[in-house]
C-alpha cells in the first residue's frame, strides 16, 4: 500500500493484514527493550495542521518504537501559523527528504491533496481530514474489536458481529472510517443519533439507521462506540434541543449498558464529555475498552508505518 | 472600414446565405451581398460554418477593479471575444464594489478602450452588497454606463422587504433584479452540493431547498409587485419546478443555467480539487438532466457563464480554503454545443436565442442579439461545429486558469468574432485594435 488516505484504499484482506501485523507489534511491545529497527534511517514527518495531542503522540510513538526518525511540525508556532499553504509546505517536506507524511488537518481532503497533487510524491497517511476520514482510528477499533470479540484473532475479521455507533455522525471522521472498515470486515453497523447529526445521503451507506439507542441495543450488540459531540463543529446549532436532552435519549449512561449482553464492550475514541455523551461509570466501568483503544493505537500504528514504508521495500529485495 | 463578406455559411444553421458588412452595420444578405462586393472587401469563406448573432454574456466577472491578478476588463473581454461574445455584463462584486454611478461608469469606459466587446456593467442592488440598504440604483441607471440589470451576485438578497423594495424600484429605470439564490442561513459555510457525495467525502452540504426557496419567495414577490425577476445560474430539478409553474402564472421571470451545471455533476468533487468547487454547487445527474430539459423547452430563458476567474493560489489549495467559481466564457458554446445541439434538445436557432437574444433582451442591449438581416448591427459570430479541440488553459485568453473542463474534448471553434463590423477573432486568433 502507497498511501492509506481512505478505508477504500483497502481490500478486506489488507485490512486484516494491517490488523495481523499490529498483532505481532503488539507482541514485540511487551519484551524489555521494544524498540525494533524495522524503520532505521526513515524520517517520518508528523504534519499536524490541526492540534491533536493524542494521535500525534501516538504516531510519534510508534514511529520511535520502529527507530524512525520522527520531525513533528505543528500548527502552533511554525509557519503553519503564519499562513504557509499546504502546498508549500508539502514541497518544502519533500525538499528536506521526508520519507513519509503523516497529516492531520481539519479541511476534508487535505491528504488525499497531499497524495495526488504532484506536490510530493511520498506515502502519506491519513491521520485525520475535516469530517471525512480517520482510517488509523478506525482500525484501531477493528483491531480492538477483533481482540475482544473473536477467538483467535489473527487472519480473522469481523463477521456476523454487530456494532452500534452512537454520536455526532455528521461530523465525524471516525464513523465515516469505522462504517467503511467495519462492513468490510463483515461486521453490521448501526448508526444511531438525532436526525440532524445524521448526514442526508447516509442511505448509500453500508449501514442501518436508527435514531433510537434504546430499540438499538434492545436488537443486542457485540460493542457500542459513543462519539463525541462535537459542539465546535454545529455552526448554526439546533442540531439537539438541549445537551440534557441529549444526554437523556442518546447518552450511554448505566442502565443501557446493563441492557448490554455480557460479553458487550464499550468504546470512545476520545476525547470524552464525561456525563455527556457517556456516563463515567460506564467510562470506566468493565466493558469500557477506551484506555485500551490508546494503548492499541500505538501497535496500529506501527504496522501501518510498516506498510507504507518497509513492506513493499521487503518485497522488492 | 473596409467591409466584410462572408460567404457559404449557415444563418442560424438553417439557410446558406452570403453576407455583407459596412461599417458597423449588416448592409446586405443573400444574392445582393455578392453583388456589392468591391475590390477592397476582405472575404471569409463559411463553408460549412454556423452564422450567429454575436453571443451576450448576462453573468461575466471581470474582477476589475479590484481583483486584476484574476482578470481585467481587457483579459476578459478578450476571452469574450474567443468564446464569440460581442457583449458582456460585468457583475458588481469587484473592489470597490459597483455600487454607485463612478465605479460603473469607469468599468464601462474599460470596456470601450479595450475594445474586444461591449462591457454593461451591472449594479449592485444594495451597498458593498452587505444587504443592508439600497445602492443608488436610479444614479447607476441615468450614468453613462446605463445600467438596467442589477445584481449582488455572491451574495444574495436574502431580507424579504428588501428584495421586494428592489424589485419596486426598478420599476423607475425598467430595470431588472438578477437574484444569486441562495438562502444564507441555510448554507452555513457550505463546500459542495448536499447529498451522497457530500456525506460521503465529508465537505459541508449546500441543499437544493437553500435555492429553491429563495427562487419560490422571489417568484412571488415579483408577481406581488409586478416586477421583472431574473434567476442567477439555476442548477437544480426543483428550480426548474418553480420557474416553470411561476411563468404559467404569468410572472415576469426569467431564468439562467451556466455550461458548467449543464455537463458537470457532484462527483467531481470527490477528487477533492477545488476547480470543481463553485458556487452554487455542481449537483447531480437528476439536476442536470432537468437544467438541460428545462433550457430545451423554454423554462430557462438564456445561458449564462458566471465565468469566475480566481488565481491558481485560490484554488491550489484545500477544498475548505478555496475560492468559489469557474471561467467559463471560452467555452461556453462549446458545452452548448456539446450538450444541446449534438443531443438534438436545441437547434442553433434555439441557440441564438439563448445565449443571444433573449440575454441581449433581458439586459436592454439595443444593438445585440438582434437579426442577422439588412440595416441591423454587424455583431456576428461565425461558427465551426465540425472540430473537435482538447481544453487547455494555456491556450486561453483570460488571465485565470481554473477552468473545470481541462483534457476534456469539445466540439467546435470559433472562426471569426465580428464585433460592430470588425474582427476581434479571425481564424480564431484575437485580433487586436
Amino acid at each position: 500500500m502507497k498511501h492509506l488516505i481512505s478505508i477504500d484504499d483497502l481490500t478486506r484482506q489488507d485490512a486484516i493484514d494491517v490488523l495481523d501485523t499490529a498483532e505481532h507489534m503488539a507482541q514485540t511491545q511487551s519484551r524489555s527493550i521494544r524498540k525494533l529497527p524495522t524503520l532505521v534511517g526513515r524520517t517520518v514527518v508528523n504534519l499536524f495542521f490541526e492540534d491533536s495531542t493524542r494521535t500525534r503522540i501516538s504516531f510519534e510513538a510508534a514511529a520511535k518504537r520502529l527507530s524512525a526518525d520522527i520531525i513533528n511540525f505543528s500548527a502552533k508556532g511554525s509557519s503553519l501559523s503564519k499562513g504557509e499553504s499546504l502546498k508549500d509546505t508539502a514541497l518544502t517536506l519533500d525538499a528536506m527528504g521526508a520519507d513519509a507524511i503523516v497529516v492531520r488537518s481539519s479541511s476534508s481532503g487535505a491528504a488525499h491533496l497531499l497524495a495526488n497533487a504532484g506536490w510530493i510524491d511520498k506515502p502519506i497517511v491519513n491521520a485525520g481530514d475535516g469530517t471525512h476520514e480517520h482510517p488509523t482510528q478506525a482500525l484501531l477499533d477493528a483491531y480492538t474489536l477483533r481482540r475482544h470479540l473473536v477467538e483467535g484473532p489473527t487472519g480473522s475479521d469481523l463477521a456476523g458481529k454487530r456494532v452500534i455507533i452512537v454520536g455526532d455522525i455528521l461530523h465525524s471522521r471516525v464513523a465515516r472510517s469505522n462504517v467503511k472498515l467495519l462492513s468490510l470486515l463483515g461486521a453490521s453497523v448501526t448508526l444511531v443519533a438525532p436526525p440532524a447529526l445524521i448526514p442526508i445521503g447516509v442511505q448509500s451507506w453500508p449501514c442501518e439507521v436508527s435514531y433510537s439507542l434504546d430499540a438499538a441495543i434492545a436488537e443486542g450488540a457485540d460493542a457500542v462506540m459513543m462519539l463525541r459531540v462535537q459542539r465546535e463543529r454545529m455552526v448554526g446549532g439546533g442540531f439537539f434541543p438541549t445537551e440534557g436532552e441529549y444526554s437523556r435519549r442518546f447518552g450511554l449512561s448505566t442502565d443501557r449498558a446493563d441492557r448490554l449482553p455480557d460479553h458487550a464492550v464499550v468504546l470512545h475514541p476520545g476525547p470524552m464529555n464525561r456525563g455527556f455523551e457517556i456516563a463515567s461509570d460506564v467510562a470506566d466501568g468493565p466493558r469500557s475498552v477506551i484506555v485500551e483503544q490508546v494503548n492499541n493505537g500505538v501497535s496500529v500504528r506501527m504496522s501501518v508505518l510498516y506498510h507504507v514504508l518497509a513492506a513493499h521495500t521487503e518485497e522488492a529485495s | 472600414m473596409t467591409s466584410i463578406l462572408i460567404t457559404g455559411a449557415s444563418l442560424y444553421g438553417d439557410t446558406i446565405a452570403d453576407v455583407l458588412i459596412d461599417g458597423e452595420d449588416i448592409v446586405a444578405v443573400g444574392p445582393e451581398a455578392t453583388g456589392r462586393v468591391t475590390a477592397t472587401t476582405e472575404k471569409v469563406d463559411g463553408t460549412g460554418c454556423i452564422l450567429l448573432p454575436g453571443l451576450v454574456d448576462l453573468h461575466t466577472h471581470l474582477r476589475e477593479p479590484g481583483g486584476e491578478e484574476a482578470e481585467t476588463v481587457d483579459t476578459g473581454t478578450m476571452a469574450a471575444a474567443r468564446g464569440g461574445f460581442t457583449a458582456v455584463h460585468a457583475m458588481a462584486n469587484t473592489t470597490p464594489t459597483a455600487d454607485t454611478a463612478g465605479v460603473v461608469e469607469q468599468v464601462h469606459q474599460r470596456g470601450q478602450e479595450a475594445g474586444h466587446c461591449d462591457v454593461f456593467p451591472i449594479g449592485a442592488v444594495t451597498v458593498g452588497l452587505e444587504s443592508e440598504r439600497l445602492a443608488d440604483l436610479g444614479a447607476m441607471a441615468e450614468s453613462a454606463a446605463r445600467v438596467r440589470v442589477f445584481s449582488d451576485d455572491g451574495k444574495c438578497v436574502f431580507d424579504p422587504l428588501l428584495m421586494r423594495r428592489a424589485l419596486e424600484y426598478v420599476k423607475t429605470v425598467n430595470g431588472v433584479i438578477a437574484q444569486h439564490a441562495q438562502d444564507p442561513a441555510l448554507t452555513p459555510n457550505a463546500q459542495m452540493h448536499e447529498g451522497a457525495v457530500s456525506a460521503e467525502i465529508g465537505l459541508m452540504g449546500w441543499p437544493a431547498v437553500a435555492e429553491e426557496s429563495i427562487i419560490a419567495r422571489d417568484v412571488l414577490l415579483a408577481e406581488h409587485v409586478g416586477s421583472r425577476l431574473h434567476v442567477c445560474h439555476l442548477s437544480t430539478a426543483g428550480s426548474v419546478d418553480i420557474i416553470r409553474w411561476a411563468k404559467q402564472r404569468g410572472i415576469a421571470v426569467t431564468a439562467e443555467v451556466t455550461p458548467h451545471h449543464l455537463i458537470l455533476t457532484d462527483e467531481k468533487a470527490r477528487t477533492y480539487s477545488a476547480r470543481y468547487k463553485v458556487n452554487p454547487p455542481l449537483r447531480t445527474q437528476k439536476d442536470v438532466d432537468a437544467v438541460r430539459e428545462g433550457l430545451a423547452d423554454g423554462t430557462i430563458d438564456i445561458v449564462a457563464t458566471d465565468h469566475a476567474p480566481h488565481p491558481r493560489d485560490a484554488k491550489d489549495t484545500e477544498w475548505d480554503r478555496a475560492a468559489f467559481g469557474m471561467t467559463g466564457l471560452e467555452t461556453a458554446l462549446s458545452i452548448v454545443q456539446a450538450t444541446m445541439v449534438d443531443t438534438g434538445r436545441l437547434t442553433w436557432r434555439d441557440v441564438a436565442r439563448v445565449m443571444s437574444e433573449k440575454p441581449a433582451q433581458i439586459g436592454l442591449d439595443a444593438r445585440h442579439g438582434r437579426p442577422i438581416a439588412a440595416g441591423e448591427p454587424a455583431n456576428l459570430l461565425l461558427w465551426d461545429p465540425s472540430t473537435t479541440a482538447t481544453v487547455d488553459p494555456a491556450d486561453h485568453a483570460s488571465r485565470s486558469s481554473n477552468t473545470p473542463f481541462e483534457g476534456m474534448d469539445l466540439p467546435g471553434t470559433n472562426r471569426a468574432t465580428i464585433f460592430n463590423g470588425r474582427f476581434t477573432v479571425r481564424d480564431g486568433e484575437l485580433v487586436h485594435g
